[in-house]
């Protein structure tokens, strides 16, 4: 693995993780730099959906060692809130809040937990509402948006609280074939500004053009990792070039 | 009607390019009065025959229900009316209670003038049950109250039409409660009744709206109890909810009214309106908790975690994402326990408490009116009935309303 610098936003150092006896990550190391865009890919039950939700210690991992923008996560709430703060999460089923309208899921936690002002808060949701192409939505319910403008809703909801990293759970998995391109789109746009993106996904003309590693896990464990070109033309792995031959066809 | 058939199937065979005429009317027999009928009541030969069946035996109650109250001698409910409506309630005491009803008419208006929708509903009740009384045989000074509350009824409405004050009107519900409560039991310069002397319709709401106001809270606390992650707190919860729910209602309004004494302090005693209003409360708590938990289980887990990601901390996803989904969610299943609790309150005329029940009891023994029981439980009966349709109606609207923005 590659040493630690500065630049490292996230630190995973040998990270296990295990469900009952199942053994689900099997010390994974990978260190993110800022500004770095990573995608994840790898048979379902290989762990890559779980290592990510380690992250924002949606799942807790039981040895080893995450440091995310130089705060570890520990049992301590109080770190865990406040790593939550820094890291956006994008799931697969959006999981945006049915009660609320489009406006209100965006502003509830800049509001609640950054403690802004409702006017600065909606401020900040129209900016970006019409960062993803939706700001004539703001007063609908998310049940009246199609599944591609629903996920765009939750990227600007997890932006709201201005994070520095974004996590994307298979983001388009649950879309429509016509709906992936608006929500891709929007990911593009998000990586060329700039934010340390990781993301689990099978897109794979995504990953060839905006991730700048990509990362094959199975098994719990990562199997190879390279920049795009690299992992495509001439994968190091027999079970990376058989895995992206099932599902490049 | 041939032709029109013809059209139709000459459009279903069409080929599906060809431009469609979009006004096509469906045949007279299918909509309308007409299709109705023939859709619901007489679709076969059987269907038909049920509905005569059906009929006959709605006439036959009807008719004989109708006989029996336009022939009856009412006197039994006009000589007691008084105690029917507020039982022992003294006399010269009685304007607080007409004074609470007209706090209410008001607010009952306001609530029309500002939200509409519901409120309306619930004057337009109130408004017949005001006429219907001023045409009951009371009292001139009962009757001045009765049109008054009319008149506050549309005061009301003008207040919320033209102020619009939403969290006002909030907060003047939130007050009026302890304030009728303070009202109606009397503090400082107004003489004290104590609710051992409150009665009929009085008692009956005071003791199912203290029941629906107190065992609500209760109740989604223990709901969220049930699910914590703190083992103790999990297990009383738990313990709690199937004690209370393995013994029966009267059973627990038995233990406060006889039991409670021997466990108090000497010295200090609670009106038995009171230990009843504990009773009800701890009980209906329980399956309220019961009904919450299948609310708060229904949501899926993304819900919490999407919170969780954000930001949010536990007390917060829980007020602000998962509640507010759960109770919605339960609206009908709660407002079913709330009216099962309003026509519960009638087992404490078992133990002893003149409550609606337990005046119709007095009266149909009074040596006056001996043999008129069919009379006072229909009456009795038609009061339950229409407060509790009007609960079920609400929640009703209720769910409507709230479910504005849901897939």
């Amino acid at each position: 693995m590659a040493e630690s610098s500065n630049d490292d936003i996230i630190i995973a150092r040998d990270v296990h993780k295990w469900y009952g006896q199942f053994h689900a990550l099997r010390g994974v190391s990978m260190n993110v730099r800022r500004g770095e865009v990573v995608v994840i890919f790898g048979p379902s039950g290989s762990g890559k959906s779980t290592f990510i939700r380690t992250i924002n210690r949606l799942e807790e991992h039981q040895r080893g060692q995450i440091i995310v923008d130089g705060i570890e996560l520990t049992n301590d709430i109080r770190n865990i809130e406040a790593i939550r703060m820094e890291v956006g999460m994008v799931f697969q089923s959006f999981n945006l809040f049915p009660h609320l309208t489009v406006m209100q899921n965006i502003t509830l936690a800049p509001t609640w937990v950054r403690k802004w002002s409702r006017a600065q808060a909606e401020d900040k949701a129209l900016e970006l509402l019409k960062r993803v192409g939706i700001p004539e939505q703001a007063k609908k319910f998310p049940g009246q948006l199609s599944g591609g403008q629903q996920q765009r809703v939750a990227i600007a909801r997890a932006l709201a609280m201005q994070p520095k990293i974004m996590l994307f759970d298979e983001p388009t998995s649950a879309l429509d074939p016509e709906m992936i391109k608006e929500v891709l789109d929007v990911m593009t746009d998000l990586a060329e500004s700039g934010m340390t993106m990781l993301v689990v996904s099978h897109e794979m003309g995504f990953a060839r053009s905006v991730a700048h590693r990509l990362v094959f896990f199975d098994a719990g464990t990562i199997v190879e990792q390279g920049a795009p070109k690299q992992i495509f033309s001439n994968p190091s792995e027999e079970r990376t070039k058989k895995f992206l031959s099932q599902i490049l066809q | 009607m041939a032709c029109r058939l013809s059209s139709v199937v000459a459009l279903v065979m069409a080929p599906r390019s060809e431009t469609t005429p979009d006004t096509l009317k469906p045949p007279a027999t299918s909509v309308g009065v007409l299709g109705w009928l023939r859709q619901n009541l007489f679709s076969t030969w059987y269907n038909a025959l049920l509905t005569f069946v059906a009929l006959y035996v709605i006439y036959a109650l009807g008719s004989g229900l109708w006989n029996f109250v336009t022939t009856t001698d009412w006197s039994v409910i006009a000589a007691n009316l008084r105690l029917f409506m507020v039982g022992r309630y003294p006399a010269e005491e009685t304007w607080r209670v007409q004074a609470s009803v007209a706090l209410f008419a008001f607010l009952v208006g306001a609530s029309w003038g500002v939200w509409g929708g519901v409120a309306r509903s619930a004057v337009i009740l109130l408004a017949s049950i005001f006429c219907t009384a001023l045409v009951l045989p009371l009292a001139w000074n009962d009757r001045v109250w009765m049109a008054g509350n009319l008149a506050l009824l549309g005061v009301g409405f003008a207040v919320g039409h033209f102020t619009k004050a939403r969290r006002a009107l909030v907060w003047a519900w939130l007050a009026s409660l302890p304030l009728i409560a303070i009202l109606l039991y009397g503090v400082g310069e107004l003489p004290r009744v104590a609710t051992d002397v409150w009665g009929g319709l009085l008692l009956t709401l005071a003791l199912s709206i203290v029941g629906i106001v107190a065992s609500f809270p209760l109740g989604v606390a223990l709901a969220v109890g049930r699910q914590s992650s703190y083992p103790a707190i999990r297990w009383f919860c738990v313990g709690y909810i199937e004690l209370v729910r393995g013994v029966p209602l009267i059973t627990l309004l038995f233990m406060m009214q006889i039991m409670l004494p021997l466990f108090l302090p000497e010295g200090i005693t609670v009106e038995r309106v009171m230990r009843a209003m504990v009773a009800f409360t701890l009980f209906t708590a329980a399956y309220i908790a019961e009904v919450v938990r299948g609310g708060l289980q229904a949501i899926p887990r993304g819900q919490a975690e999407a919170a969780r990601a954000l930001g949010l901390n536990g007390i917060l996803t829980l007020l602000l994402i998962i509640l507010p989904q759960a109770l919605r969610l339960t609206i009908p299943a709660m407002v079913g326990q709330f009216i099962s609790l309003f026509k519960d309150t009638s087992l404490v005329a078992i133990v002893g408490l003149l409550d609606l029940a337990g005046i119709a009891n007095v009266a149909a023994n009074q040596p006056d009116f001996l043999g008129r029981q069919a009379e006072v439980y229909l009456f009795i009966a038609l009061i339950y009935f229409i407060f509790s349709a009007a609960m079920a109606y609400g929640s009703r609207r209720l769910e409507k309303t709230l479910g504005v923005g849901e897939r």
